[in-house]
């Protein structure tokens, strides 16, 4: 039993289902963030914890008391929205105390709260102003004190950061994670932006069309994901897809491929389970940094393979550059060191780290290996 | 205000501009010239008006028609003046207005922020409201009020100008509330605040241009009433009512100077409330329709 336990949840909007059977487990100061696209039901859930929305089956339980039906304001939550829901009446001050007041806390106790607060989150000089006279990233603040002033269990935050132009959307990403690093409380965190999720989180749950088609650490939902899903939405550029078949050669399975003047490669694969599929095709999941130029291979790799390939299209992005090439008939992307000398149309030759590989059955779109 | 609309205006020659001020000022002095002609002949004795020019300015300057309209006129068979009337009206049209602006803003509020299955068919009733004619009520309002024990008094009128009114009032709360962010009334009920206090402490402080388009509108609407004002006042008729029996009285000489003055006092209440408010209605009715 976890801190916060989400049960065979669903919700249903009259005879549309738009959660189906979510279940997870949350334990005490861990960050869960979750993440899918657009209407894929996140901020619903979200809602559904907060209870602002009504859970149609299943049960949400926070530290083992069950709160389904309970008031919002009794399941000593906080809530951080996207659009900030800044009382316009209210100064900053009244803003994040009027939680506390509405919860009949003295009022010699609310300013101390309110003092600390604001002194941890550098807004003590803007206590007197309005909303309307803050900047986007102050507003920020403030959401996030009025939610820190309750000392809940739970905070759940919806986009947050998704009104900040993108500077200060990274700033207060390592503002709102350092924060997590010190106050050690439970957080449930939305968004749809897949870097948000791999920096902030302890764990991800990656939704999409009302299932939780993954839940676990960043570095299992990166290295391992679930299905082609999740394999595409974690990550930019996406993981290449590339159809191959496996061959075994001297008792190892290979993927058989194409390179882009239609020559036919074989990739050793690390994964010995892949035997059981020799003969039959799969698709190929290669992230773009697992093909490099030689020398900015893994050298920790056991597995790196030689693929010489021609090159399409180059594409300089300062820190690294962007390779595009053909295989198997598909576009895929490879991430080079930036000073790394390849031009277009040139035969070059890359290498393949195998060991980070991961195979899909091409019929459920499911992960077979590793 | 006024900033805004010289930011719209399209530039013009001063020429172009010129003309246009000249037909301002015509447009204007036309719709003056009514009250020009009340005023006038509310400060001379009769025999001016009877016997000279309904344009000039009086020769003889007198404030007795006014008194004598506010408390010594013929009404019906009372030489009561239009005071008596007047604090009727007064007595009716405040707890009206106030309830049926009130009642408004929690059906508004209610109706946004509070949805329940069947909320567009009951605001679709609501806004029907607005189009029955005032005629066809009359009868049941009749029998209504007659079952209440509120027929021919204050209390009556104030009852059927609420009713009439709601209509009104929830369609305008309920359109400048429906751009009012759900995330707040969401984020006041993590806080802990329940119904009234949301509606209290969050929605109304921000309310306040639609509540002054709410209050000239049915300020006016009520006070210039006059056929529920006959047709329910009784014994505590309205001053509508009491200014028609003053001027539409057959029985002796027609006094127009103390007419004009009645008509004018009849309207001043309206007067002051656009002076006060006008510029709020303005922006209230703005603000109700486009966002931003
Ligand atoms: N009141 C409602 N009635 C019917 N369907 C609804 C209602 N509210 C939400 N939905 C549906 O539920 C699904 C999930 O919505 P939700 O708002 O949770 O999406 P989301 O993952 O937060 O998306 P976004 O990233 O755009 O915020 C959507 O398909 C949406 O159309
Ligand atoms: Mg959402």
């Amino acid at each position: 039993m976890g801190f916060l336990d989400i049960r065979n949840v669903t919700k249903s909007y009259g005879s549309v289902e738009v959660l189906h059977r979510v279940d997870v487990a949350v334990e005490e100061g861990e960050f869960l963030v979750l993440v899918g696209p657009s209407g894929c039901g996140k901020s619903t859930l979200l809602n559904m914890i907060a209870g602002l929305e009504g859970i149609s089956g299943g049960e949400i339980a926070i530290k083992g008391r069950v709160v389904n039906g309970v008031h919002p304001s009794k399941r000593n939550i906080a809530m951080v929205f996207q659009s900030y829901a800044l009382y316009p009446n209210m100064t900053v001050g009244q803003n994040m105390t009027f939680g506390l007041e509405m919860h009949g806390v003295p009022k010699p106790e609310r300013e101390e709260a309110l003092s600390r607060v604001a002194k941890l989150l550098q807004i003590d000089h803007l206590l007197d102003r309005k909303p309307g006279q803050l900047s986007g990233g102050q507003r920020q603040r403030v959401a996030m004190g009025r939610a820190l002033v309750r000392n809940p269990d739970v905070f759940l935050f919806d986009e947050p950061l998704s009104n900040l132009d993108a500077k200060l959307r990274v700033d207060m990403r390592t503002e709102i994670k350092k924060l997590h690093q010190s106050l050690k409380t439970t957080i449930v965190y939305v968004t749809h932006d897949q870097i948000e999720a791999m920096t902030l989180s302890t764990r991800i749950a990656v939704m999409n069309k009302g299932h939780v088609q993954q839940l676990g650490t960043p570095k299992e939902i990166y290295d391992t994901p679930a299905n082609v899903f999740v394999a595409t939405f974690m990550g930019s550029p996406a993981m290449n897809l590339v159809p191959a078949t496996v061959v075994m050669e001297g008792g190892v399975p290979h993927a058989a491929v194409t390179d882009a003047d239609g020559t036919p490669r074989h990739l050793r694969f690390s994964q010995a389970n892949l035997a059981a599929w020799a003969g039959k095709p799969i698709l190929l999941g290669i992230r773009p940094e697992a093909i490099t130029d030689p020398e900015g291979a893994d050298r920790k790799s056991a597995n790196i393979v030689a693929l010489a390939n021609r090159v399409g299209v180059t594409e300089p992005a300062g820190s690294d550059t962007f390779v595009t090439m053909q295989l198997s008939g598909k576009d895929i992307v490879a991430r080079m060191r930036a000073d790394a000398l390849v031009a277009p149309g040139q035969v070059f030759d890359f290498a393949v780290n195998m060991e980070k590989a991961v195979a899909f059955d091409p019929a459920t779109e499911e992960r077979i290996a590793p | 205000m006024s900033a805004a609309t010289q930011d719209t205006a399209v530039s013009t020659g001063s020429f172009t501009r010129a003309f246009l001020y000249l037909v301002l000022i015509l447009f204007a002095l036309f719709y003056l010239l009514p009250l020009y002609v009340m005023g006038v002949n509310s400060v001379k004795p009769l025999t001016e008006i009877t016997g000279g020019n309904m344009m000039a300015l009086p020769s003889v300057w007198t404030l007795e028609p006014w008194r004598q309209a506010w408390s010594t006129a013929q009404i019906g068979v009372e030489p009561t003046g239009l005071k008596p009337y007047f604090l009727n009206s007064i007595l009716m049209v405040v707890p009206a207005v106030a309830i049926s602006t009130i009642v408004g803003a929690l059906n508004g509020y209610v109706l946004t922020k509070w949805r329940f299955r069947g909320d567009t068919w009951v605001f679709g009733l609501m806004l029907f409201s607005c189009f029955i004619p005032f005629q066809i009520v009359l009868i049941p309002m009749a029998v209504v009020l007659g079952k209440l024990g509120l027929a021919g008094s204050v209390p009556g009128l104030i009852l059927v100008h609420v009713v009439y009114g709601i209509g009104f009032t929830t369609l305008y709360f309920r359109n400048y509330y429906a751009s009012f962010p759900t995330e707040l009334v969401r984020a006041a009920m993590i806080d802990g605040a329940g119904f009234f206090r949301i509606f209290w402490r969050i929605l109304l402080p921000v309310s306040g241009p639609i509540a002054v388009v709410s209050v000239i509108w049915q300020f006016t609407n009520i006070w210039n009433d006059f056929l529920f004002g006959v047709s329910f006042g009784g014994t505590s008729q309205p001053m509508t009512v009491a200014l028609n029996n003053l001027v539409q009285s057959s029985t002796g000489v027609k006094e127009y100077n103390v007419h004009f003055a009645g008509a004018i006092l009849a309207a001043l209440p309206t007067l002051l409330v656009y002076i006060v408010a006008g510029r709020y209605f303005v922006r209230g009715l703005m603000a109700g329709s486009v966002k931003g």
